[in-house]
Order: C-alpha cells, then sequence, then structure tokens
C-alpha cells in the first residue's frame, strides 16, 4: 500500500495512505464549507490537492508565470529579532535586514517595524520610526510599508487606561465591558491615525495592520475606522491582515456602515476592508495542531478562495506559523510552507501571499 | 506572509510563489497593486503593456535583469553607475505613471526656494 509522509499541524511527521490523504482533504473543505456557508473545493481542486501532497519532492512550487506578489508583516526582521518571532538574532539593524530582503532575497516589497509591534507604543517614540523609515526610503526601490498591531487589549487595564472587558464579563457587567472596549476602541482608533500620518509624512508608501481584530469585533471597528480617516486624507496604500478567520463577538453589536462584525468570516470581512478603502486584504485561516496539513491547507484555501471571489482589491492570504495551513511551529517545515504556498496561488487563486 | 525563520517562512515563500523583487518584476507589479488597488492580472498586465514583454516574462530573471538594466530602474546585482534607491524609483514612477510619494518628497526639497 502506497503511504506519504504528510505533517501534522503541529509540524509533527504522520504516514496517511492514499485513501486517508483524500479524506482529510474533503473533510479539510467540508469543515470550511460548514462553518463559512461557502462552496467547498471542487473534485478537481482536491485531486490538485491530492497530487501535491502526494508528490514524493521535498518542495513544491507554482506553475512558472503563475507566480504572485510578496507582502509580510515585519518579515525581515526574523534576521534581529529573538526566539519569541522565530528571529534568528542576527546582529543587523532594521535597515540593513531590509536592504538585504530586497537585494539578496527577491521580496516585492518590505516592511518596517517595531519591535514592540503595536501601534500604542510606537506613538511616544514615532519621530524615531520616521526617521527609520526616511533612511529605508533614500535606499532601496521596492515599496515600503510601516506595520504595527492595532492591538486593542493593550488599552485594557493593566496595560491601559479603559476597563478590562475579560475581568467584567465574568462579574455579569456586560453593559460595561462593551463601554470600556468603545472607549478603548476610541484611543486606539486615534493612536493608528496619528502613527499613520506621521509615516505618510515621512514618505512610507503603505501602512500595513496586522493581526487586525485579535480582541473581536471592537478592535475591527477600531481599525476600519482608522482606514477610513487615512484612506481619505493620505496617499498610503493600506494593508489589513486579520488576526483569526473569524471576528470575534467580544462585544458582539458593534457595526460598521450597518454590518455587524461579530462572527463575520473573510469573504465578508474583506468588503467592510474595501469600504473602508484599503488597497489589500490579507486573509487569516488559523491551522488546527491536531489536524493533519492536507487537512488543514484544504480548509485554509476554500476559505481563501471564497474571500478571493468575493473582494474587488488584491488578496494576500497570511501563510506564517500556524495560519494558511502552515503548521504552528517556529521552524516551519519548506515542505509544508512550499505546499501552503503553492495551493493558496493555485487553488486559493490569491494575488499575493 | 507571517512568522518563521528566515529559511523556513520568506525563503520558502520566495521559492515555491513569489515573483522575485528587483530580480524580475515583482516590485512592479506590487506597485500597481499597492497604487492601484489592481488585482494580480490586471496589474501583470499593466506592466508587461509598459515593459513592452509578455505576462510570464516578468518573473523570468534572465530577460527582467537584462530589461532592468537597459531601463535603469535598479538592478538586483551591485553595478557601478547604475540607478538605485530614490533614483530608480523616480524612473520607475514616469515608467509605470504613478506617483511614489518619496520620490515626490525629494523633488519638493529640489524645487524649493534656497
Amino acid at each position: 500500500m502506497t503511504t506519504h509522509r504528510i505533517r501534522m499541524g503541529d509540524g509533527r511527521v504522520e504516514a496517511r495512505s492514499s485513501d486517508e490523504l483524500r479524506a482529510d482533504i474533503l473533510a479539510g473543505t467540508e469543515d470550511a464549507a460548514d462553518r463559512g456557508r461557502i462552496p467547498a473545493l471542487t473534485e478537481q481542486e482536491r485531486d490538485y490537492l491530492f497530487d501535491l501532497f502526494a508528490f514524493r519532492g521535498r518542495i513544491v512550487g507554482v506553475e512558472p508565470g503563475h507566480e504572485v506578489v510578496l507582502t509580510d508583516d515585519g518579515v525581515a526582521g526574523s534576521l534581529w529579532t529573538d526566539q519569541g518571532d522565530s528571529g534568528v538574532g542576527v546582529p543587523v539593524s532594521r535597515e540593513q535586514a531590509i536592504r538585504l530582503f530586497e537585494r539578496a532575497f527577491g521580496f516585492d516589497t518590505a516592511e518596517l517595524g517595531h519591535p514592540d509591534y503595536s501601534y500604542k507604543p510606537v506613538k511616544p517614540v514615532v519621530a524615531n520610526e520616521q526617521q527609520c523609515m526616511e533612511s529605508v526610503l533614500l535606499s532601496t526601490i521596492i515599496p515600503v510599508y510601516y506595520g504595527a498591531m492595532p492591538n486593542l487589549a493593550t488599552y485594557a487595564r493593566p496595560d491601559g487606561p479603559f476597563g478590562n472587558p475579560s475581568d467584567l464579563m465574568p462579574l455579569g457587567r456586560i453593559a460595561d465591558a462593551r463601554a470600556a472596549q468603545l472607549e478603548a476602541a476610541e484611543a486606539c482608533t486615534r493612536d493608528m491615525i496619528y502613527v499613520g500620518k506621521k509615516m505618510a509624512a515621512a514618505g512610507a508608501d503603505g501602512l500595513n495592520f496586522d493581526t487586525t481584530a485579535s480582541a473581536g469585533d471592537a478592535e475591527f471597528l477600531a481599525t476600519l475606522q482608522a482606514i477610513e480617516e487615512l484612506a481619505a486624507s493620505t496617499h498610503l496604500s493600506i494593508q489589513v491582515g486579520m488576526a483569526a478567520e473569524f471576528v470575534l463577538g467580544m462585544h458582539g453589536e458593534v457595526e460598521f456602515r450597518g454590518e455587524r462584525l461579530a462572527g463575520l468570516y473573510p469573504h465578508q470581512q474583506v468588503k467592510l476592508v474595501e469600504k473602508a478603502g484599503a488597497s489589500v486584504f490579507g486573509p487569516v485561516v488559523n491551522t488546527n495542531t491536531r489536524k493533519s496539513g492536507p487537512w488543514n491547507v484544504a480548509r485554509a484555501v476554500t476559505f481563501v478562495k471564497a474571500c478571493s471571489e468575493a473582494a474587488s482589491i488584491p488578496i494576500h492570504a497570511n501563510v506564517g506559523m500556524g495560519v494558511g495551513g502552515v503548521p504552528m511551529c517556529e521552524t516551519p517545515p519548506v515542505d509544508a510552507v512550499t505546499r501552503a504556498s503553492a495551493a493558496m496561488v493555485e487553488i486559493g487563486r490569491v494575488d499575493g501571499l | 506572509m507571517g512568522v518563521g525563520d528566515p529559511v523556513g517562512m520568506p525563503m520558502a515563500h520566495v521559492l515555491a510563489s513569489g515573483m522575485g523583487g528587483i530580480r524580475t518584476a515583482g516590485d512592479l507589479v506590487a506597485r500597481m497593486q499597492l497604487h492601484r488597488k489592481m488585482r494580480l492580472p490586471q496589474a501583470k498586465a499593466y506592466v508587461a503593456e509598459k515593459l513592452r514583454v509578455g505576462i510570464d516574462d516578468l518573473s523570468d530573471v534572465v530577460l527582467m535583469r537584462e530589461l532592468r538594466e537597459d531601463l535603469d530602474i535598479g538592478v538586483v546585482t551591485a553595478m557601478p553607475g547604475a540607478a538605485r534607491g530614490l533614483a530608480a524609483k523616480a524612473r520607475i514612477e514616469r515608467l509605470l505613471g504613478i506617483e511614489i510619494a518619496s520620490v515626490r518628497m525629494l523633488r519638493a526639497k529640489l524645487e524649493a526656494e534656497l
């Protein structure tokens, strides 16, 4: 019996028979279709995924001519950051790291980001960030984003001045928890607009909101409102990368332009991001560590394909550690990453990664 | 993209699916996505027309290496005299018919009264 070497969602190697591999792919796409109320992959698309995972070679790739644009969320930082970001701790500056990604590693775009990768801590040091951005722009050719996370949770006590919904809700203080989130969201929007306008003044090509809605629907609202203002008042190209496939209803009732934010899936999220004025959307589909790579990839590309079909702006799917079918481990195996990469392009029909 | 060590994450995607940045026409296609919100097929078609090449040529490193040198829009290898940084972006701006903010700001400095 033919067996196939596959990775689990946590990176472990396991074996699958051909029937088991096909069953994993089918179950993965059906799970996405059921949750998102979207079409499952066709038989032809499932056959492509089967061939991709059954191929015995270590790395795979897209058909020549099908290559896509790469954007990132501070990936140049992987050269100089610590283990927490899968960084390898090489003593190079941020400017040098971006130059390396442009000239040595063939990157299409780059992103500058602060080590404390949230808009709130950037605000007091934004002049330093502007100087670094100006320095990068002098010497690079590829488009350069500034990136950080909205990270609404940093506005709640004890890190911030507002009530903490995770403390208030268990006490039954639902109205207080909701009010605290809206107050925090207003401050978060102000900070993102402040930093965004400073980066526009420094000449940045774009602004990236990374891991958006990590604290739920109020954070998504804060980000959409910041995008509206920045898209209307600056030249910035705005990219929105999400935190998860599903917007958590931590508030539960917030709306943007009449649409309730809690519970939205990628193909619905992108429509609001478009309305706000963003240029690029990065859908996220979380990896289930207990399921196989084929299950996770099939599930992820099902969500992303629906998102790509619904979108009118470029879709750059997130395919980092623990998302987009990539295993949740700090040194992602290239066999798993290249399969997720190729599947996102050939089946997910993304414009970039 | 996302988090991961340099070989496992960015390098893997560059080799599997990436356009190639300034080795090819990846930066130019990216600009049309960023500046004009063009989907990938539209962005590739736009750049291919401006460069007068086929769409599949945009990610051909051999063809694009020579073409980028001819157009003087920045080449990946270190070549004395080749446009780099803002100079290359100023030429890309003209080639693609877009405005690049950092180039606009340089122009403003150059044209401001002394």
